[in-house]
């Protein structure tokens, strides 16, 4: 009877991870080679090594252009599919993401705000920001993210699992519409500025934002890390979870403190960026078969990564003149998986 | 039996509070929880049972009074130590998407495992261990959406089990199960509480299973009190009837159960013997119908042997039917009640 029960971590998951880590890395070889101007694999090795051979155009290119843009997509993927899962489990719902509790609204009018405040001194959202300017965007993204998060998580303690979604929508609306209104009065060419950030394009973050994003990216990911345990035994629901010694209150606070870090600085950065969140913990569960965080979390990671390197190049369209939005390319992909996955699970709380 | 008392509670006092206003379901409880001993917490609806066994728990706190685990304030222990002590099953419902019984049964092991949750050798074999006590060995690999209501209700047991606690508390752990399976679930708790020296506490409806299989009953009624005993003597004193007392329900010491319509109108002359008159009594009483000695006070005499249910009615006419449900068609074909008004 022993032997029959007690299975090592299924080399099935072994083989997963490695197909999904080697379709990453295919991926963003890819996005580095494919674009206006193509290249080929050796020549980005060429650049990416510094070697002395390559054209100083295609290195400019692959090292200037490229390179921060595919590491931006991995990041950002990464983030929001953690954040994804992390929100998913903490309100114990699974269709929880940062687009649709209204973080990422919560996060556009930390920024619409900045932005207003910082428009008389002529500065534009993405570009000339200083040093405590990037700060100064994370924090304020971020601390719209945290604010509307704690709100819904507040209000959902009162309503079922449904209600939440729809506070959550709500919420984005409100906000929505006070952004609406800051822009109303904001002068013309920050008002396009502000557009082209809700389209969302990896593409504004240089190699001058990267050490304000990757550090806040990687501080997220770790700080919600130190929770695999906890977010077990917050599948069960609170009580169970209090039951087993887990001191809710404290893990609640600082998930949810991590996801609107995750979440904030994303879209503080990227714009708005929906369906990723969703999308990737829900295709790992169905990959995975399980709902462990130890095998979630690095799997949302991976597969966040994954699709947001995908959709960046989609919306990039090797070999057109033109950037689609990237908005609508995570959009066209994540919301029929999503109702894919609830078609088959046919009841809402079967997914979870 | 155990004297050990893990859990023992004094001047308790439960309920909830509103802002500063508090509320209270039962106070001046006085009880412990043995080692060893199963105990049945019986009461209506909304006499707090559910409030006792989680303030107990340390998941609620209590109005007033003490709380004491191994002597010690359960208040004061922190959430891990305490989750070693005590585990819960409750009535709340498990997760149910893509997680299989192991996991889910894995999750116990959340007080012993280190900061990520790693098993360890022990932890695994305390999982097995806690699968195969409740009979869930072969649903290990399962997911925990596919199972029944029944099978469910033992991984969760199983889960409370692998928490190696010395108390566990469970609340209605036989709801929504058959006849069958609560009794083979009620027969596994009473094994765990005698062979591992458990102190069990389950809140359940059912008063005939408790008390088949309580060492202990606590009653608490709806004014608040809890009366505490073994099962035969609350069902012997009087103390079990009058605390589930009601107009339409009539406390049956003789089989130790409940029933309804206690003033039956019309009333039969039973006779003969066997498992034949058995049911055809359980018949009539369903229908209504009390028992008399006398045939002067008697709807109609009945006279029950294998095979042969002979009728003599009140106008003296004899009738005489084969099977019991060829009786039980009579009565519900109302023809009889012809014969009293003759």
């Amino acid at each position: 009877m022993t032997t029959a029960i007690h299975r090592p971590a299924p080399r099935r998951h072994q083989v997963l991870f490695a197909l999904i880590g080697l379709g990453l890395a295919g991926l963003a070889l890819l996005s580095l080679c494919l674009g206006s101007l193509h290249v080929t694999p050796l020549q980005v090795f060429q650049a990416l090594t510094g070697g002395e051979s390559i054209d100083p155009v295609h290195h400019q290119i692959i090292v200037d252009f490229r390179l921060p843009q595919v590491l931006t997509a991995l990041l950002a993927g990464a983030a929001l599919g953690t954040a994804g899962l992390l929100m998913q489990t903490v309100f114990r719902n699974p269709l929880a993401d940062p687009f649709v509790l209204g973080v990422n609204s919560g996060a556009s009018l930390g920024v619409a705000l900045l932005l207003l405040a910082l428009g008389p001194s002529g500065l534009s959202l993405t570009d000339g920001l200083t040093g405590s300017g990037q700060l100064l965007r994370i924090l304020a993204s971020s601390g719209g993210a945290a604010a509307t998060l704690f709100i819904v998580l507040i209000l959902s303690r009162r309503v079922d699992i449904m209600s939440v979604l729809i506070i959550g929508l709500m919420i984005s609306y409100t906000i929505g519409a006070l952004v609406s209104i800051l822009m109303f009065f904001s002068m013309a060419e920050r008002l396009q500025s502000f557009i082209n950030w809700s389209f969302g394009d990896y593409g504004n973050v240089s190699w001058e934002q990267m050490p304000y994003f990757l550090p806040t990216i990687a501080g997220g990911i770790l700080l919600s890390a130190l929770f695999i345990k906890p977010l077990d035994a917050l599948l069960l629901g609170e009580r169970y979870a209090e039951s087993v010694g887990t001191r809710t209150k404290q893990v609640r606070f600082f998930v949810l403190l991590g996801a609107s870090l995750l979440a904030g600085t994303v879209t503080g950065f990227c714009g708005p960026i929906g369906f990723l969140g969703i999308a990737a913990p829900h295709l790992c569960r169905n990959l995975f078969q399980t709902n462990q965080h130890r095998v979630l979390f690095p799997a949302s990671i991976l597969v966040g990564a994954l699709l947001s390197v995908g959709a960046d190049l989609l919306a990039r369209g090797p070999g057109l003149d033109f950037v689609l939005p990237l908005n609508a390319i995570t959009a066209l992909v994540g919301a029929p998986v999503i109702i894919a996955v609830l078609v088959r699970q046919r009841q809402l709380k079967r997914l979870f | 039996m155990a004297t050990e008392a893990p859990l023992s509670a004094k001047q308790l006092s439960i309920g909830y509070r509103q802002g500063a206003d508090a509320f209270a379901l039962a106070s001046g409880l006085n009880c412990s929880l043995h080692s060893g001993q199963l105990v049945c917490l019986l009461g209506p609806n909304g006499a707090g049972k559910s409030t006792l066994i989680r303030t107990l728990a340390g998941m609620q706190p209590p109005l007033s009074g003490e709380l004491l685990l191994d002597g010690r304030p359960l208040q004061d222990i922190a959430p891990r130590e305490r989750a070693r002590a005590i585990s819960v099953v409750l009535t709340e419902g498990l997760p149910m998407g893509v997680m299989d019984s192991y996991a889910l049964v894995s999750l116990g092991r959340h007080p012993y495992s280190g900061w990520f949750g790693g098993l360890n050798a022990h932890d695994c074999e305390r999982i097995e261990w806690a699968l195969h006590a409740v009979g869930a060995s072969t649903l290990a690999r399962r997911q925990v959406a596919e199972l029944s209501d029944g099978e469910r209700q033992k991984i969760s047991i199983a889960r409370a089990l692998a928490q190696e606690a010395r108390l566990m508390l469970l609340d209605e752990p036989t709801a929504f199960l058959d006849l069958p399976r609560r009794v083979e679930l009620m027969g596994i708790l009473r094994n765990l509480a005698q062979r591992e020296k458990l102190a069990l506490l389950l809140s359940t409806h059912d008063l005939d299973l408790a008390l088949r299989f309580a060492d202990k009953l606590w009653l608490l009624s709806p004014e608040g009190s809890l009366i505490q005993g073994a099962p035969e003597v609350l069902a012997l004193n009087g103390q079990f009837a009058e605390a589930f007392a009601c107009e339409n329900l009539d406390w049956d010491a003789h089989s130790g159960s409940f029933r309804t319509h206690p003033e039956p109108c019309l009333r039969v002359q039973l006779s003969g013997d066997g498992l034949e008159r058995l049911w055809t009594q359980r018949a009539l009483d369903r229908m209504g119908f009390g028992l008399t000695e006398s045939t002067s006070d008697a709807a109609f005499a009945l006279k029950v042997d294998p095979d042969c249910w002979q009728l003599e009615l009140a106008d003296g006419a004899i009738r005489v039917l084969d099977t019991l449900q060829a009786f039980i068609e009579w009565i519900e074909a109302d023809e009889w009640r012809a014969s009293l008004s003759a």
